[in-house]
């Protein structure tokens, strides 16, 4: 797992994130999500384009970021345009838990 | 694993399409160690891949539950005085392919795990673990856990013609 980039479009701190999210990618992406949120930002959109495996433990690193973001009264959005990483959301319902966009464009601009 | 051009010829089939299918017993033993995860997830799933009844789709629900109860067999291993290794055997027939994940650590019982909130609830977001048992599940066709007190044995079933429960059930 690598950040590709961090980058703002308006109030949202967009991270791309590649590679793969398990066990051993999933600690280095809560870390930055983290920092993120120490350093004041509290909307977030995590752009999992690049990410080519997720397990339930890459699944969980996202429902913290969710969860800790809320506490700070911000949000986070999640760009899964792949059908296979999707899935994995889907079968644990989390698509039921936060929206799932196929752009970073759809994930910033939905009300 | 052993490449498709070793095996032995009793083990090198055609399928009815003409297309090679190769049967046979893949084994690994590997250390504890969480770093080894992607790669027992590169074996079995390319010994899927070789496999004419795997759709992508399939190999990709093989991929995430074998990662997994491998996750969980390192896991169990933490804090626990044992050099033994995890072995997984890949047993690869026409019709199905079925792994099991062996370790030697704590053990646990999945009837004893705590059931996740609703997704709709606030509660959901409380809890970032207790998903890998359900992707296990939903994505292997037969999961068989078996705990005992010196380790516990992990099987999981896939067919390849058919769809998981998961793609059934949407």
């Amino acid at each position: 797992m690598h950040l590709v980039e961090t980058f703002e479009v308006g109030p949202w701190s967009v991270t791309a994130v590649a590679g793969e999210l398990d066990v051993v990618g999933g600690p280095e992406l809560r870390q930055h999500v983290m920092a993120q949120l120490s350093e004041g930002s509290s909307h977030l959109v995590l752009d999992l384009s690049g990410v080519d495996f997720i397990d339930s433990f890459g699944l969980g690193v996202v429902v913290g970021a969710l969860k800790r973001t809320r506490l700070l009264d911000g949000d986070l959005r999640v760009v899964v345009p792949a059908p296979r990483i999707r899935r994995v959301f889907e079968v644990c319902d989390l698509d039921r838990v936060f929206k799932l966009h196929k752009t970073v464009q759809e994930a910033v601009s939905t009300a | 694993m052993t490449p498709g051009r070793d095996l032995p010829a009793a083990t090198r089939r055609k399928s009815p399409d003409s297309a090679a299918a190769y049967t046979g017993e893949v084994v690994l033993e590997i250390p504890a160690q969480m770093e080894l995860v992607s790669l027992v997830r590169s074996v079995v799933s390319g010994a899927a891949q070789l496999h004419p009844c795997f759709e992508p789709e399939r190999v990709e629900d093989l991929r995430v539950a074998v990662s997994e109860a491998t996750t969980n067999a390192i896991q169990s291993h933490q804090g626990v005085d044992s050099a033994a290794q995890i072995r997984l055997t890949c047993n690869v027939t026409e019709e199905q392919i079925e792994v099991t994940i062996r370790d030697h650590g704590k053990g646990f019982d999945p009837d004893a795990l705590p059931r996740l909130p609703d997704p709709d609830s606030p509660e959901r977001l409380l809890h970032e673990s207790g998903m890998g048992l359900r992707l296990m599940r939903m994505l292997a066709d037969e999961t068989e856990i078996r705990p005992s007190s010196s380790g516990t044995s992990v099987r999981l079933v896939f067919c390849g013609s058919k769809r998981s429960r998961a793609a059934v059930g949407r």
